[in-house]
């Protein structure tokens, strides 16, 4: 046990549990903003699978990553598209529409990768950089300051998410559709225009989820994600429909995974055992869901498709 | 509804055909739509749509071993989605299917482990039983933070799953591994040992693989059927579901009604977790790490086979039957074509966007419908209640 806290694993630990959580966070910003908007999008996993596709199949083709990550994030917003017509135009019940996107880009995404790629190659890495003096500070430097860009990215998102959900018109318009869209309505806010722009925008964010993960895995395989994106769902509510909040979520399930894979790595508990200890975070996550239905209330509106003078 | 349109001779007879074609020929419509898209991505991947469904239905009903085959995989899609008709009668989103199948196959395998040495007669009736009560703990725990706390059951269901795949694993590689065999590469392979002769559920057709399952499947949804329109319970659970404050205000036990549903509805998918063990060619519980691997992602084609079924057990028992044969089907396409078989997994959940997409679309000819009998039989107004439009396809 004791070597588990040598600085230099602590620190290689802490790090990769920023890395692994980048996904998480991206995905669940995504989907706070359209369940600040009244939208639910269960699809989220399956918008990762296929935005983890496309960017595997374009590195693949054109060994250029920033290609790939332009692609996933395409392919997010595509499928965004989709879901916004069903579940904003169609008014369809949106627990339901989502479980139907998710299969469908599960099946999808593994036909395409069985029928496309041969043989599956590992593509490249993105290179971790360094924030200059930051990067000096001992320990703490490598954990946070020697990351590649897009876990930066991801977690530079929260502030902004949170400026423009809190500071920026279009933020109070989204709130107000979420809330009481009548209200919204009355006064002159397009509900369908507001939730199509999230749920897309929030899509998009899903596709480069699926693209960051697929950068960390380094290839593509049947079912990446293994679920993430219902994680990155249910973080959501973890964090109360707060990108703060929300971020802390990401944190606990990137470290956990990280402490585990290291543990492992260095023999300190079973194997068998470590597949239980992988569980924590989904039961912190219940109890916190038993806690925070209590503390903090979701959106009135969320789930529900808005009818003019129903 | 249907007494509504008796009285109501005068009604025009083309607002009754638009309403069949919207009830009728929503979720057919919704199925066809779906092959056709198959069929542009078949032609997209080289593949000539008609060899490919013929090969399908020919795999999936074509022969006395192709139906038994068919028979057998809509067993857990049948159970499962007789679990999600109870569970969404009382409004409560069972995503849960998958950790609750799990945890059925994980009880019932710990029975027949435990008890190797009862006669079948005895140990099948437990192990079915074990399977159902562990797949009942892992629902009525959502359900009851749902009724009692208001934690969203969504979220709930999705972490027990995770909680469930890492049990599985911890348990099919720990403490119910089989000491005996060791792997290629070493290690000892995570699952049990061959699982007593007695527990194996009988052949009822020699031949094929036509299990009693099926029977006992097919029984179970008629169970639920009587259960949830003839019975004060299925009462209870429906008038939950359409209205909790309602069902309050008539002073039923809501909070211990969504929990029991949730129980029922886990104790469903459990029952197909011990079907999947019990009924398998290897006869033990198997792992791959996933849940999906052992489930066949039952626990989500369930809400497909329920939603299609029109939330209703009976419909869901073809319903099922019709969907196990696209996915025995799609696994001879594959052979005859080389398309893989994961496009009917991409074309079930394309019909799930359908139908519900579709719903909005009858719900609105519905109430238009209603609007204009409100003009012409004034008097005979009544409200639209505010289901989903499933609701009114049982049975007469």
């Amino acid at each position: 046990m004791s070597q588990f806290f040598t600085s230099a694993i602590l620190t290689a630990t802490v790090a990769s549990g920023i890395q692994l959580a980048a996904p998480f966070l991206l995905a669940a910003l995504g989907e706070t903003m359209g369940q600040r908007s009244g939208v639910i999008n269960l699809g989220v996993d399956g918008i990762m699978l296929l935005g983890a596709f496309g960017a595997y199949y374009t590195a693949l083709r054109t060994q250029s990553l920033l290609l790939a990550v332009i692609v996933g994030i395409g392919v997010g917003a595509l499928l965004g598209l989709v879901t916004a017509v069903v579940s904003v135009t169609l008014k369809a019940e949106q627990g339901i529409s989502g479980i139907g996107v998710y299969l469908f880009a599960l099946g999808f995404s593994d036909l395409l990768f069985l029928k496309l790629v041969g043989t599956p190659l590992p593509i490249n890495q993105l290179p971790a950089v360094k924030i200059p003096l930051l990067d000096r500070i001992p320990t703490v430097g490598g954990m946070f300051f020697e990351n590649s860009v897009l876990v930066y990215l991801a977690f530079l998102l929260v502030p902004i998410v949170t400026v423009v959900l809190n500071r920026t018109t279009f933020g109070l318009n989204i709130k107000a559709c979420g809330e009481n869209p009548a209200a919204a309505d009355s006064v002159g806010v397009s509900v369908s225009r507001i939730r199509y722009s999230t749920v897309i925008l929030g899509s998009s964010l899903a596709g480069l989820a699926g693209a960051t993960l697929l950068i960390e895995t380094g290839i593509f395989q049947e079912n990446l994600t293994q679920s993430a994106g219902f994680i990155a769902v249910a973080l959501v509510y973890f964090g109360a429909w707060r990108p703060a909040g929300v971020m802390l979520g990401a944190l606990l399930y990137g470290l956990t995974e990280s402490v585990i894979l290291t543990w492992k790595g260095l023999g300190i508990i079973p194997l068998s055992v470590s597949d239980l200890a992988a569980t924590a975070p989904a039961v912190i996550t219940v109890l916190a869901l038993l806690t925070m239905a209590r503390r903090f209330r979701q959106p009135a509106a969320l789930g529900r498709p808005y009818e003019r003078g129903a | 509804m249907d007494v509504f349109a008796e009285s109501t001779p005068q009604a025009p007879a083309r607002l009754d055909r638009r309403r069949l074609l919207l009830s009728w020929f929503a979720l057919p419509s919704s199925a066809l739509a779906a092959l056709l898209v198959g069929a542009v991505m078949l032609a997209a991947l080289g593949a000539d749509p008609l060899t490919a469904y013929h090969a399908l239905l020919s795999g999936a009903f074509g022969s006395s071993y192709a139906l038994g085959s068919t028979a057998v995989k809509a067993v857990p899609l049948l159970l499962v989605g007789v679990g999600i008709c109870i569970a969404f009668r009382a409004n409560v989103f069972n995503i849960g299917g998958e950790g609750q199948i799990a945890m059925g196959g994980l009880a019932g395998t710990a029975t027949a482990l435990a008890l190797p040495g009862l006669p079948s007669p005895v140990l099948i009736p437990l192990v079915l039983i074990a399977g159902a009560a562990g797949g009942a703990v892992w629902g009525a725990i959502p359900g009851a933070f749902k009724a009692y706390f208001n934690a969203n059951e969504i979220l709930s269901t999705i972490m027990l799953n995770l909680v469930a795949v890492q049990l599985m694993n911890y348990l099919l590689a720990g403490p119910m591994v089989d000491r005996s065999a060791t792997g290629s590469v070493g290690g000892l392979i995570p699952q049990t040992r061959l699982l007593s002769k007695s527990s194996w559920l009988p052949i009822l057709v020699p031949g094929t693989q036509l299990h009693l399952g099926v029977l006992v499947s097919v029984l179970v949804a008629i169970g639920a059927y009587v259960l949830l329109w003839r019975t004060s319970f299925g009462f209870r659970v429906r008038a939950v579901g359409l209205s909790r404050d309602a069902a309050t205000y008539a002073g039923m036990p809501v909070r211990r009604t969504i929990t029991l549903a949730m129980a029922l509805s886990g104790a469903m998918c459990g029952l197909a977790g011990s079907m999947l063990v019990f009924g398998s060619i290897s006869h033990r519980m198997v792992t791959d790490g996933s849940l999906n691997g052992f489930t066949g992602s039952a626990g989500f084609n369930g809400i497909v086979v329920a939603l299609f079924g029109g939330l209703n057990p009976l419909w869901t028992i073809l319903s099922a039957f019709v969907f196990a044969g696209l996915l025995v089907g799609g696994a001879a396409m594959q052979v005859v074509t080389n398309v893989p078989s994961d496009l009917i997994v991409a074309l079930n959940g394309l019909v799930v966007v359908f139908v519900v997409s579709l719903e909005y679309v009858r719900r609105r000819a519905r109430a238009a419908e209603a609007a204009e009998r409100h003009q012409t039989t004034p008097g005979l107004i009544m409200p639209e209640p505010a289901v989903d439009g499933a609701a009114e396809e049982e049975p007469a």
